[in-house]
C-alpha cells in the first residue's frame, strides 16, 4: 500500500487509528472463518459518520477496495479482505443515541455490541429480541449485514425484522437514509431490506434505527430427552401445528449430547438420540397452558424424560447442555468447522439422519445442534487442520450435505452469510436470473466496485 | 510450547469482550485471539520478534479473562506468558534480573532486610516529607509509582511474629498448613493474622512453616522457569514434612501458583499431592459457613467485592467470597460491575505499563463507584495494593480491605 494514501487516511481518522505494520495487517487477516486468511494492506477505525464518508470516498477515487468489520466474528470470510485492501473496523463507534421510549425504537451507532444494547433496552423494560450465539462480541453493523438470526429467531425473527432505518456511507462517499422511525413506509423501494445481509458490499452502515417491543412478563424453561430421532422431529412439527410458538426450541444430536456430557457433567443419559430444549415466554396464563400442551405432546411421543425449570436457576441450569454445546465440540479436536444448513422444518430427521450418515461414510466426527424450530442446523465438524486428507473428507461430506440440503428445499446458509466460504453454492441456489439481478444492484449501488469486492457473487 | 495449544484457538472471538485491553483499544492485536495469533504467527514464522511486537505481547495483562470465557480451553493469558519465559529462557536473565529474582525473592530474610529502610522510611516521618515536597517528582518514574502505592507498613513482618503452631479453639477439627505470601507477610500483616484468627477460631490448628519461601509468582513474571521450579521444590518439601489436612492461603496470586506446582514440575508425584491440597482461604471458610455464621455478629456496612484475577479466572473461585459476605448480619452487600475485569495491577504491571494500568483502573474504580459502597472487598495483595491508593482519592473515598479482615469485624463487632 503507498505511503501517501496510508497518510491521507490517517489525516482522516488520526495516524494512531491507521494501522499498517506487519503485525497488525497479520492480525486482521482473519475472522472466525477456518482456514480462510489474507492481509489486509491498511486497517483504519473511524469514529464518526464523517470519518468513514472521508475513507470511503478517499479509496473510490483511488479505486481501493473496502472492507468493512465490526468484531470479525463471522463464519463465511466476509470480513476479510482478499485483495490487500482497507479494513475499515467499526468498534470505535460504540454510542447507543437513543431509546425512545414512545415510538419503542432505539438508533445506536453499527459497533454497538448486541448484548450491550440488549443491557440498556431491558433494563427499560423493553426487548430486543435477535440474539445470536455471539451476541456478547458481534456489533449491530455485523448483525444487520448478515441478517443474523438466534435462539429466540422461532417466535420473534431474525435482525431483517427489527431494521426500520439505517444510516449508509455510500460507495462515493455520499450519506445515504433510509426508513425511521415509522412503522408504515411505502415510498419507493424499500433499501432498508436491500440493505440488510448485503455483507458490507452495497454500503457501509454507520448507524442503525432498530424496532423494540415489550418484555415478555414470564417464561418457562423445558428440557426433554428423546431416544428417538424421528419422534424428536414429529415432537417440533407438532408443537408448531398445535400453534404453540416458542420462543426457543433447540435440539442437540447424538454426538453433542456425548462430548456435552464428557465436558460438563450435567446430567445427559448416552442412550437418546436427542435432547430439545424448549422455551415459551409471555403473559402468565398462555405460558402455563403452552408449557402443558408441550407436555402433552411430548409424551404422545415417548420422550424418556421432561422436566420443567421450577426457578430462574434451575431454568439456567437445563439451558447448560444447549448453552455448552459449542464449547463441548470444539475442546475435542484443535480445528472446528461450524456450519449451517437449513432445510424446511419436516426435513430435520431426514436431515440429521443424512449429516450422521455422511459423517460416517467419510470417517469424521460430526456434531449437530442448532435451532430446530425453524430448522437452522450447525452440523460441526471436528477435525484437525494439520490432517489434510481429512480436511479434504471434510469439504467433500459439507459439499454433499449442501446439496441434500438444497434438494430438500432448504438453503446453504440460514444465518452465517455467503461470503467467499459459500460462493460457490450461491448460483445453485438463486439461479442465473437470481445472480443477474444481484450483480446489477450490485453495479447501481457501487459502480467501481469497490466496497467488499469478491463476496456472495 | 506445543503448537497444538496454538491452532486450539478457533478465532471465535469470544474472549475479546472480556479482555481489559481489548475493552480499551478495540485492537485486535491487543485482543487474547490476537495474541494467539502473533504468538502462532511468530512460530509459523511469518512474523519477527521486531519491537512492535514486543509492545503487543507485553499489553497482556496475564489476567486470565480470556481463558474463563473462552470455549476451546485456550488461555491466551498463560501462552503470552509461556511464550515471553521460553524466549527469555534462550536470552538468560538480565542482571538486574538476577539479582531480584535469584538473590533476593527466594530468601524472606534478605527480602525483609531490604524492605525495612522503606519501615523506617515511613516511621521518621520521611514519607510525609517527600510526599509533602512533591519530591516524588524528582523520582524516575517507575520508582515514583512504586513509592506512591505504598501503603502503611506493619512494625514488623507477620512471618517474624507469628508463631509456628497457633493451637485450635475448642475442640480440634484438623490441622491447616498456612502458606504466608511475602506481600501479605510484609505489607498486609493484618489480613493474614485475621486469617489465622479465624481458621483458629473454627476449630483448625495452623502451622505456619516460618522456612517457606515466595512461591515463585515474580520468577514467573520475570519468566525466569528455573528459578520458579526451585521454589516449587522447596516449598513442596516444607510442606509435605508436615501432617497437614490441608494448605491454606490468603493470597490469591500464591493460591494460583501454588495449585500450578504439580504442572510446573511436570507431574513430580510429592508436587501434584501438595497442589491437591492446596485451598484459597474463602473456600476453607465457605466449607465451614454454618460455624462462622455463629461466630458474626451484625454489621450495617454497604459493600461490594472485586474478583481479583487470581481468584476468579485462575482458580475459579468466584461465589464462596460473595457467600462469606452475605453470611454477615445487617450487610448490605451491592455487586460489582465488571467485578472480575482486571484491576490494572497484574503484578508488576501497573510500574512497567503505567498508561495502559490507569486506564484499566479508571474503569474499576468508576464501576466501584456505580455500587454506592462504603467498602471495597477482594482478596489478593496485589489488587489491595493497588485499589487502597486509588479510592482513597477518590471522591467519596471508599476503604478497601481484605475479606479475612471484614469477617474478623464482624467477629469483634
Ligand atoms: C461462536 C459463534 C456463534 C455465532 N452464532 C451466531 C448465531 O447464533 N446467529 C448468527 O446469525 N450468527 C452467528 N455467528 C456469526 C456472526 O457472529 C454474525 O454473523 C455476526 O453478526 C457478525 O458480527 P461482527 O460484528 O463480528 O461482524 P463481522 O464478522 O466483522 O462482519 C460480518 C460481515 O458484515 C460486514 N459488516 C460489518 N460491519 C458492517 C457495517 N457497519 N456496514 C456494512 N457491513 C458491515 C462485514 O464486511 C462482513 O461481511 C456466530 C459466530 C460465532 C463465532
Ligand atoms: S482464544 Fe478462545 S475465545 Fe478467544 S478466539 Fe481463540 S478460541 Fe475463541
Ligand atoms: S490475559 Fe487478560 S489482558 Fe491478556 S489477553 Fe487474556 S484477557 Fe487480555
Amino acid at each position: 500500500m503507498e505511503n501517501n494514501f496510508i497518510k491521507a487516511l490517517a489525516e482522516i481518522v488520526g495516524a494512531e487509528y491507521t494501522l499498517s505494520d506487519p503485525e497488525s495487517l497479520a492480525c486482521y487477516g482473519y475472522d472466525s472463518t477456518p482456514e480462510l486468511q489474507s492481509r489486509p494492506g491498511v486497517v483504519v477505525l473511524p469514529k464518526s459518520t464523517e470519518e468513514i464518508a472521508g475513507v470511503v470516498a478517499l479509496c473510490n477515487g483511488a479505486g481501493v477496495r473496502v472492507t468493512p468489520r465490526g468484531s470479525g466474528t463471522n463464519l463465511s470470510g466476509g470480513s476479510i479482505s482478499f485483495d490487500a485492501g482497507v479494513i475499515l473496523q467499526t468498534s470505535r463507534m460504540n454510542r447507543i443515541l437513543e431509546i425512545d421510549e414512545e415510538n419503542l425504537t432505539a438508533t445506536v451507532e453499527t459497533g454497538v455490541i448486541t448484548s450491550a444494547l440488549h443491557r440498556e433496552v431491558e433494563a427499560k423494560g423493553l426487548f430486543y429480541p435477535p440474539d445470536p450465539g455471539s451476541m456478547n462480541i458481534s456489533t449491530m453493523g455485523g448483525n444487520v449485514a448478515e441478517n443474523s438470526g438466534g435462539l429466540r429467531g422461532l417466535k420473534y425473527g431474525v435482525t431483517d425484522d427489527y431494521v426500520m432505518g439505517l444510516k449508509t456511507v455510500l460507495a462515493n462517499g455520499d450519506i445515504l437514509k433510509t426508513g425511521g422511525k415509522v412503522v408504515k413506509d411505502v415510498a419507493g423501494y424499500n433499501l432498508n431490506q436491500l440493505l440488510v445481509s448485503s455483507e458490507g458490499t452495497l454500503g457501509i452502515f454507520s448507524e442503525v434505527t432498530v424496532k423494540l417491543i415489550p418484555k415478555p412478563q414470564t417464561k418457562k424453561t423445558m428440557l426433554v430427552h428423546f431416544p428417538q430421532l424421528e419422534q424428536a422431529a414429529l415432537t417440533v412439527s407438532h408443537i408448531i401445528a398445535a400453534r404453540i410458538i416458542p420462543a426457543t426450541l433447540e435440539f442437540l444430536d447424538r454426538t453433542t449430547i456425548k462430548c456435552v456430557e464428557d465436558y460438563a457433567k450435567v446430567g445427559l443419559p448416552l442412550d437418546v438420540d436427542a435432547v430439545l430444549l424448549i422455551e415459551v415466554d409471555g403473559h402468565p396464563a398462555q405460558v402455563e397452558e403452552d408449557a402443558a400442551g408441550i407436555r402433552e405432546i411430548c409424551e404422545r411421543h415417548h420422550c424418556s424424560f421432561f422436566q420443567t425449570a421450577a426457578s430462574p436457576e434451575e431454568a439456567l441450569k437445563l439451558a447448560t447442555a444447549r448453552r455448552v454445546a459449542l464449547s463441548a465440540l470444539a475442546r475435542v479436536r484443535p480445528t472446528t468447522i461450524l456450519e449451517d444448513a437449513t432445510v424446511p422444518r419436516s426435513c430435520i430427521a431426514p436431515m440429521v439422519k443424512l449429516i450422521q450418515d455422511t459423517a460416517k461414510k467419510y470417517d469424521l466426527l460430526i456434531g449437530t445442534f442448532g435451532h430446530a424450530g425453524d430448522g437452522n442446523l450447525h452440523p460441526t465438524c471436528l477435525t484437525d487442520e494439520r490432517n489434510p486428507d481429512e480436511i479434504r473428507r471434510a469439504h467433500q461430506a459439507f459439499g454433499e450435505i449442501f446439496e441434500a440440503t438444497i434438494a430438500m428445499g432448504g438453503t446453504i446458509t440460514g444465518e452465517h452469510g455467503v461470503g467467499v466460504a459459500k460462493k460457490n453454492y450461491l448460483p445453485k441456489l438463486v439461479g442465473e436470473s437470481g445472480l443477474r439481478v444481484m450483480r446489477g444492484i450490485k453495479g447501481a449501488f457501487d459502480p467501481r466496485g469497490i466496497l467488499n469486492p469478491g463476496k456472495i457473487f | 510450547m506445543d503448537y497444538v495449544k496454538l491452532i486450539n484457538c478457533m478465532r471465535c472471538g469470544m474472549c475479546l469482550p472480556h479482555c481489559p485491553t481489548y475493552k480499551e483499544t478495540f485492537l485486535e492485536t491487543a485482543s487474547p485471539r490476537g495474541r494467539v495469533a502473533l504468538v502462532r504467527k511468530f512460530q509459523e514464522g511469518e512474523l519477527v520478534e521486531s519491537e512492535k511486537f514486543l509492545e503487543y505481547v507485553s499489553l497482556c495483562l496475564d489476567c486470565q479473562a480470556c481463558a474463563s470465557a473462552c470455549p476451546c480451553g485456550v488461555n491466551a493469558g498463560e501462552l503470552v506468558a509461556e511464550f515471553r519465559c521460553e524466549r527469555k529462557n534462550e536470552k538468560g536473565l538480565s542482571m538486574m534480573e538476577d539479582m531480584v529474582l535469584r538473590k533476593l525473592v527466594p530468601h524472606p530474610d534478605r527480602l525483609e532486610a531490604a524492605t525495612a529502610p522503606l519501615r523506617l522510611y515511613q516511621k521518621t516521618g520521611m514519607q510525609k516529607v517527600v510526599r509533602s515536597l512533591g519530591l516524588l517528582k524528582m523520582f524516575p518514574e517507575a520508582l515514583g509509582r512504586m513509592e506512591g502505592l505504598l501503603p502503611k507498613l506493619p512494625a514488623a513482618p507477620l512471618r517474624q511474629t507469628i508463631s509456628e503452631v497457633t493451637p485450635a479453639v475448642g475442640q480440634e477439627k484438623g490441622t491447616a498448613g498456612f502458606f504466608l505470601g511475602c506481600v501479605m507477610s510484609l505489607i498486609f500483616s493484618e489480613a493474614s493474622l485475621a486469617t489465622v484468627t479465624l481458621l483458629s477460631a473454627l476449630g483448625y490448628k495452623v502451622v505456619t512453616p516460618k522456612d517457606q519461601k515466595c512461591c515463585g509468582a515474580p520468577n514467573m513474571l520475570g519468566h525466569d522457569m528455573e528459578g520458579l521450579k526451585d521454589a516449587a521444590r522447596f516449598n513442596t518439601d516444607l510442606f509435605e514434612s508436615h501432617e497437614l489436612d490441608f494448605v491454606v492461603t490468603d493470597c490469591g496470586g500464591c493460591g494460583a501458583e501454588l495449585k500450578k506446582y504439580g504442572h510446573h514440575l511436570d507431574g513430580e508425584e510429592g508436587a501434584t499431592s501438595f497442589s491437591a491440597k492446596v485451598r484459597d482461604i474463602s473456600e476453607v471458610l465457605a466449607g465451614e459457613a454454618g460455624a462462622l455464621k455463629e461466630l458474626l455478629k451484625p454489621l450495617p456496612l454497604k459493600v461490594t467485592y472485586h474478583d481479583p484475577c487470581h481468584i476468579a479466572h485462575c482458580q475459579g473461585i468466584r461465589s464462596q467470597p460473595r457467600a462469606l459476605i452475605n453470611l454477615i448480619p445487617g450487610i448490605d452487600f451491592r455487586e460489582l460491575p465488571e467485578a472480575d475485569a482486571c484491576c490494572g495491577s497484574a503484578g508488576t504491571y501497573n510500574i512497567e505499563k503505567p498508561e495502559m494500568s490507569d486506564r484499566v483502573l479508571s474503569r474499576k474504580v468508576l464501576n466501584v463507584q456505580k455500587t454506592g459502597a462504603d467498602y471495597l472487598v477482594t482478596s489478593n495483595p496485589g489488587c489491595l495494593l493497588q485499589l487502597k491508593k486509588a479510592l482513597s482519592e477518590a471522591t467519596p473515598p471508599v476503604r478497601v480491605i481484605h475479606l479475612t479482615e471484614l469477617l474478623q469485624m464482624s467477629m469483634d463487632a
